[in-house]
């Protein structure tokens, strides 16, 4: 033994908990995801999903390399993460070249510009989907039908996503009832055989991956359950006031980027609140800023702005709700 | 489901090698070293000198003021310095040291094993022997216990809790307390009860105790007003505050004292040595000292007598392992590093953990990815990322509104930390500024 004894302040001993395991397991869960988008839109989820993935690390490897000049954090993880999330809510059969812009908006911008991972406002993949969404408007909302293995990559067949049939023939004075028939039944929509970014179809997969990161503590209940219950409840009473003009909670729980965003999006640590109570008030905001757009707004879907809406309150709601302090009221039992 | 406290806590592994050793008798040491600090409060004064022979258990260094402890010796033998040591916490500080001759005690003191369940002391005579014994909290924070005894007038002790709970990993010192004395303990709680003038004294024990939450049980049946609690396994149930949530579902406010919400907390080990004190006219000289770790080749629970070198007790569990990188002296939350073997038992140490040194250094720290961990873990309910931020950047003021005085540095927003940050460390720093701060402003 060397004579000297490490001296440190307690405690000394460490949970197993780190970040890159955190990040592996929100990896972990978006597998199913993953899988169902691959076995609906065949070679283009996993183009587009590779792309995004390999330009996200590559960003983030570059400018830390030769602009920043800081140590590599590539390994943690995020900008895997980061990478994902933003494949996963392009169309299956867009371009690489606005993958790449995407990407580089997202890591360049939305992240490391602000002193990289943990400073970020804004969820970066989101500001590159806005990003793209903004610039490429014909590119970004042209989906594929879903065809199985055999969808092509670039040359497929697009068509509407559910949400849009009924945002545009609303518009055009078309009945609720007809439009319904023209969208896949809850059942296709549980299992992902609709129109749609590679990640958002598929409500099963992505409730597999809710539960795994809910077993595995990587996040908490509070904001995906709001979000959720938040667009069910306000889109409810949409229905139930004009059942001819809206459509049923279901459909717009199903249709679209919700599940994806509640699960997925709005939990990322860094853009969202620290206090369970604050949470929730983040979850409520995003799932009535969702429904708005969708309903009153000019876009079939409004998942993407709402959680950016809601990110930038985040500081404001860290610097004033603060959690329950130990001992603030007595308690006689 | 079993009671617990109810805001944040964590589990770390609770590696208890130790549960199953009894107690075991460690030999007198040739030469011991008495800080004259091994209390909370004022350092005790001599009153010995160089040169003086002294017999175990007789008075050597006296409280000074109401909040101090009377130091007794340990063993037999002469006096040979009054001089500076370092004691466990590298603090150096006046310290007795005697050269042990043979073991003769004081004559007063009862040393048959019989155990005395009368008690025939009132209620102020037993706060006083316990101030005559050197009675200290022995869960780790050694608060004088004549203090905590004495109810002041104006406030009411309705019930007396037992904190059996031992959260700290490794630590096994209470637990075999609990089996092997049980009836001593009890009828030290029973002592306490009559000392506070209460009826009611709840004995908080956690869940990974099984043998000792029956053996108490099945005890305390034949004591009057005593019960016993398992409770679900979390850290930090031992702290008061979290104990007396856990069991009576009350919270001390900020700030404030357990009496404040009527109850008063004593440790299971405390409460054996004032049965000893009371029952057997016996001082604060020796305690049990759980030493362990993963590489020791005995592992075990010692009774020693305060003073005793460190190393003595390691060489007693088979020798320091070739590997060891770190000897912490507490728990592995909440304990202090020791820097020097020689440093002595004091009144306060409930084990000695030998780390090896693959887990005896931090990891790097990483970018805070505000996964709100910490704040889920804190028992007190503060936001330890934002502590540790305001601290860092010296906004003290601000850390003083976030309420970094109540944090009781139980180390579970480290201990959870997935980016290894130092949490505690810049917390600890904001605390004593933020308590410097608050002194200043009340001498103006």
């Amino acid at each position: 033994m060397s004579n000297l004894l490490n001296v440190s302040p307690s405690p000394h001993t460490h949970g197993k908990e780190t970040t890159q395991k955190l990040m592996l397991n929100v990896v972990i869960a978006l597998i199913p995801a993953f899988i169902t988008s691959v076995f609906y839109f065949g070679l283009g989820a996993v183009i587009v999903t590779a792309t995004s993935v390999a330009s996200c690390i590559i960003f983030e490897y570059l400018i830390q390399k030769f602009i920043l000049r800081r140590p590599l954090s590539i390994t943690d993880g995020s900008a895997l993460v980061t990478g994902i999330l933003l494949g996963f809510n392009l169309p299956s059969n867009i371009p690489v070249f606005i993958i790449i812009i995407g990407s580089f908006v997202a890591i360049a911008v939305a992240k490391m510009t602000f002193g990289g991972l943990g400073n970020n406002p804004f969820n970066p993949a989101l500001v590159g989907r806005v990003f793209m969404l903004i610039s490429f408007p014909v590119q970004m909302t042209s989906w594929p039908v879903p065809s199985g293995l055999s969808t092509g990559y670039t040359d497929a067949v697009t068509g509407a996503t559910p949400l849009a049939i009924i945002k545009e023939g609303i518009k055009n004075g078309e009945s609720l009832s007809k439009l319904m028939e023209q969208i896949p039944s809850p059942a296709n929509m549980l299992l992902g055989d609709m129109g749609g970014s590679i990640g958002e179809v598929g409500a099963i997969a992505l409730l597999i991956g809710f539960a795994w990161l809910l077993i595995r503590k990587v996040i908490t209940w509070h904001i995906p359950v709001s979000v959720i219950a938040t667009i069910a409840v306000f889109t409810g009473l949409l229905w139930l006031i004009n059942p001819a003009q809206n459509a049923d909670p279901m459909f717009h729980l199903l249709a679209g980027g919700v599940l994806l965003g509640a699960i997925f999006m709005a939990t990322d640590y860094v853009t969202s609140p620290m206090v369970p109570k604050a949470m929730l008030i983040y979850g409520c905001g995003i799932g009535i800023i969702t429904v708005v757009i969708r309903v009153y707004g000019a876009y079939p879907e409004g998942v993407s702005f709402a959680i950016l809406i809601m990110n930038a309150f985040v500081p404001l709601m860290n610097a004033y709700i603060k959690p329950k302090r130990f001992g603030e009221e007595v308690k006689h039992g | 489901m079993l009671k617990t406290f109810s805001t944040g806590g964590v589990h770390p592994p609770e590696n208890k090698i130790t549960a199953s050793a009894p107690i075991e008798y460690l030999p007198v040491p040739e030469s011991v070293v008495i800080p004259l600090s091994q209390h909370i409060g004022s350092p005790s004064v001599p009153v010995v000198n160089k040169g003086d022979y002294v017999r175990t258990g007789q008075l050597i260094a006296e409280g000074k003021g109401y909040i101090s402890a009377n130091i007794h010796s340990p063993v037999s033998g002469k006096v040979s310095k009054i001089d500076i040591a370092a004691d466990s916490s590298g603090f150096r500080q006046n310290s007795v040291f005697i050269d042990a001759e043979g073991d003769e005690w004081v004559d007063t003191i009862d040393r048959s094993n019989e155990l005395d369940t009368e008690i025939r002391l009132s209620s102020e005579e037993i706060i006083k022997k316990c101030l005559a014994s050197g009675i200290v909290g022995l869960g780790g924070a050694t608060f004088p216990s004549h203090v905590k005894l004495s109810v002041p007038s104006g406030k009411k002790c309705e019930i007396l809790i037992i904190n059996g709970v031992e959260c700290e990993p490794f630590l096994t010192s209470d637990h075999r307390l609990m089996l092997e004395k049980g009836p001593e303990v009890l009828t030290g709680v029973s002592i306490l009860m009559k000392a506070l003038k209460v009826e009611k004294a709840m004995i908080g024990i956690e869940n990974n105790k099984p043998d000792a939450i029956k053996n108490m049980q099945k005890l305390a049946a034949g004591y009057k007003g005593i019960s016993v609690y398992p409770l679900r396994v979390k850290y930090p149930q031992g702290a008061e505050k979290q104990l007396i949530k856990a069991l009576t579902g009350r919270e001390v406010p900020s700030g404030r004292l357990p009496l404040d919400v009527g109850a008063v907390v004593h440790n299971v080990g405390t409460a054996f040595a004032v049965y000893e004190a009371v029952q057997k006219n016996k001082p604060l000289f020796e305690r049990v000292v759980t030493v362990t770790g993963r590489d020791l080749s005995k592992p075990g629970n010692y009774l020693v007598r305060t003073g005793t070198p460190v190393r003595k007790l390691l060489e007693a569990a088979g020798g320091l392992p070739e590997n060891t990188g770190k000897i912490i002296n507490g728990g592995p939350m909440m304990g202090k590093a020791i820097s020097n073997l020689d440093v002595p038992v004091v009144k306060g140490m409930s084990g000695i953990i030998v780390i090896p040194a693959e887990e005896s250094k931090r990891e790097e720290t990483k970018p805070c990815i505000r996964c709100s961990k910490c704040v889920s873990a804190c028992p007190l309910g503060l936001e330890p990322y934002l502590l540790m931020t305001l601290s860092e950047k010296s906004l003290f003021e601000r850390a003083e509104k976030e309420r970094v005085t109540d944090c009781m540095e139980c180390g579970s927003c480290s201990f959870t930390c997935p980016a290894t940050r130092p949490l505690l460390d810049y917390i600890r720093l904001g605390k004593a500024n933020v308590i410097r701060m608050i002194r200043e402003r009340n001498i103006k």
